[in-house]
């Protein structure tokens, strides 16, 4: 079983852990899922999610791969921005789902699942290969992953960080170091449409495709006098070509972008300790926040600055695991790999075609266009139990008669809206909302509605 | 960890509290805080006649369904109705408000049988 740079800083804050697509990770800390699911939607929440896998895919062509390879529209992405996509296989089944972060022109990071990281390498490098001039390198290894999640990260996040603005969406020969900002992440307040709806109802979306939001990312940071480390470190795997294996000590370094060597961070003249990471606008909790992507050896002093500075800001903050990572994702109905999507499934059954940009040509379309035409068999719909019952991933669907109509991947107790609840994939007839069904709880039908996604919306997003 | 010495236990984590004729049942302090947070306490209806080592119940945490025990033979005489509202009483006070049902035993001998808090909490800890 692996384990993360954090597994000693999770020991010493008291988390049970559990395995995970091969990882020994937290799934609770004593304040228990339900306590930290709130602490997530009311101050701000910590995660590891170093598990994940992260890759980079660079060089001439690595567009036009990714193009090929993502579901989603990238010619609109810009540097510095990233947006949520699927890989699919010829036959449309869902690969895995994923964020694309646009470092540079040639220059693509993405984030997928940790049960998939092996699978998404040997297609990409099978592709790439095809290619010849598009590298594919796993920085899995290399880089920490941190979710600060909740609608007090950013200000948070200002009060421990420096960003470099304006970020690289702008071609300017040297960032100046300034105030963590909104804008710091790009000019547009941008958050997740993940829980965009397309034929919820039964009926497959009409008309052109809208591209889903975009969420900016910067480099950022973490650390200041006193709070943070005593040393500068740059972020290997992040930094151009084979200058992220420089040693550390090395502030001066090329960005990768054709621009100028840069210069660490300066405040007037002083150099503010701390770490550089990546940090992208995303998250997957349905609240405001960042991912933050630290060398990994550094990623412990990131966590540790983090809850240090929100207790002496005053910041109500605090670690959260995998189980409430579980229902955080599911109110604002984010799918789940292994869950909500698999193999088995197409973006249509799933309700992600607002993910795949019909509009370009892509592995797996014509077997999404041509399932959507068709119509489906079965729908992914959300339920909220009518009878008291705990609904779990696995238990069947039934009619009013008992015959089977359906399976849930998704069942739990849903914090903020307080009701048991989950997703099922059910015949399409009987996927509509307003539907009575029935989950089969240990022999016994519960009654379940099928209900409207989202569950949950934030403040911020309506 | 807490061991309530004044209740017997069976290894299954159920506690049972002797209250003259009748017998209180919970889950130990360990199976709360194995389980975690309790979402839901499934309990049989008053009148149900139980068997020792039944399964008359069911905790459900954030993480698990599990059944619970029947530690004695006979026949439930009432239920906690406090745990609809608040499962979470059996994480807050397992030994306490957070009770399942009270046994009228057929068999009260079958009391005798149950460990002790000493020799649960030394099962405990070789598990």
């Amino acid at each position: 079983m692996k384990r993360t740079v954090l597994y000693d800083t999770h020991l010493s804050l008291g988390a049970k852990f559990a395995p995970f697509a091969g990882w020994e990770m937290p799934i609770q800390y004593p304040a228990g899922p339900i306590e930290e699911h709130r602490l997530v939607r009311r101050s701000v929440g910590l995660f590891d999610t170093c598990h994940m896998g992260r890759i980079r895919m660079q060089g001439p062509g690595a567009f036009q791969l990714l193009d090929k390879l993502l579901t989603a529209r990238l010619k609109d992405l810009p540097v510095g921005f990233s947006r949520y996509s699927l890989i699919l296989r010829e036959d449309g089944g869902v690969l895995d789902d994923l964020f694309v972060y646009r470092l540079g022109e040639e220059d693509w990071f993405i984030v997928v699942n940790a049960s998939n990281v092996e699978k998404d390498l040997a297609w990409f490098q099978k592709w790439a290969s095809e290619e010849g001039s598009v590298q594919v390198e796993d920085l899995s290894s290399r880089l920490g992953m941190i979710a600060l999640q909740g609608p007090r990260a950013i200000e948070l996040l200002s009060r421990i960080a420096q960003a470099e603005n304006p970020s690289l969406i702008e071609n300017v020969s040297r960032p100046n170091i300034g105030p963590v900002r909104a804008r710091a992440f790009g000019s547009e307040d941008l958050f997740s449409a993940q829980s965009r709806e397309d034929g919820q109802d039964g009926k497959a979306a009409q008309g052109s495709w809208t591209p889903p939001e975009r969420f900016g990312w910067c480099w950022v940071w973490i650390g200041r006098d006193g709070g943070g480390r005593e040393r500068n470190s740059v972020n290997p795997g992040l930094e151009g070509g084979d200058k992220g294996r420089q040693p550390r000590e090395g502030m001066r370094e090329s960005t990768g972008t054709g621009r100028p060597a840069r210069e660490g961070p300066r405040e007037g003249a002083k150099a503010t300790p701390g770490v550089r990471c990546l940090v992208g606008r995303t998250g997957y909790t349905g609240e405001d926040g960042v991912e933050i992507f630290p060398p990994w050896e550094d990623t412990p002093a990131v966590w540790n600055t983090i809850l240090a500075g929100a207790k002496e800001e005053g910041i109500e903050a605090g670690p959260a695991g995998l189980a409430a990572r579980d229902s955080l994702r599911f109110e604002p109905g984010f799918a789940l790999y292994g869950h909500e999507l698999s193999e088995d499934v197409t973006p249509v059954e799933a309700s992600l075609l607002w993910a795949c940009d019909l509009e370009k040509s892509f592995v797996g379309r014509d077997a999404v266009e041509k399932r959507k035409t068709e119509g489906p068999k079965e729908k992914l719909a959300t339920f909220v139990m009518e009878e008291r019952a705990v609904p779990r991933a696995g238990y069947p669907v039934a009619d009013e008669t008992g015959r089977t109509v359906g399976r849930v991947v998704t069942g739990l107790y849903a914090p903020t809206v307080d009701a048991f609840a989950g997703n099922a994939f059910i015949l399409t007839d009987l996927a509509g909302i307003g539907k009575t069904i029935y989950i089969v709880v240990r022999g016994a039908l519960k009654k379940a509605r099928v209900v409207k996604r989202p569950l949950y919306k934030p403040a911020y997003r309506t | 960890m807490t061991y309530d010495p004044d209740v017997k236990y069976q290894k299954s984590h159920e506690w049972v509290r002797k209250e003259g004729t009748l017998f209180t049942v919970g889950i130990s302090d360990y199976a709360q805080d194995s389980l975690g947070d309790v979402v839901f306490v499934e309990l049989p209806a008053v009148g149900k006649v139980v068997q020792k080592g039944e399964a008359f119940g069911v905790v459900e945490s954030v993480k698990a369904a599990s059944d619970v025990y029947a530690p004695l033979s006979g026949t439930i005489v009432e239920v906690n109705g406090k745990l609809k509202e608040d499962p979470a009483l059996v994480n807050k006070e397992p030994f306490g408000a957070g009770w399942f049902v009270k046994i009228q035993a057929s068999n009260p001998s079958e009391y005798e049988e149950l460990l002790s808090s000493t020799e649960y909490e030394a099962f405990v800890k070789g598990l």
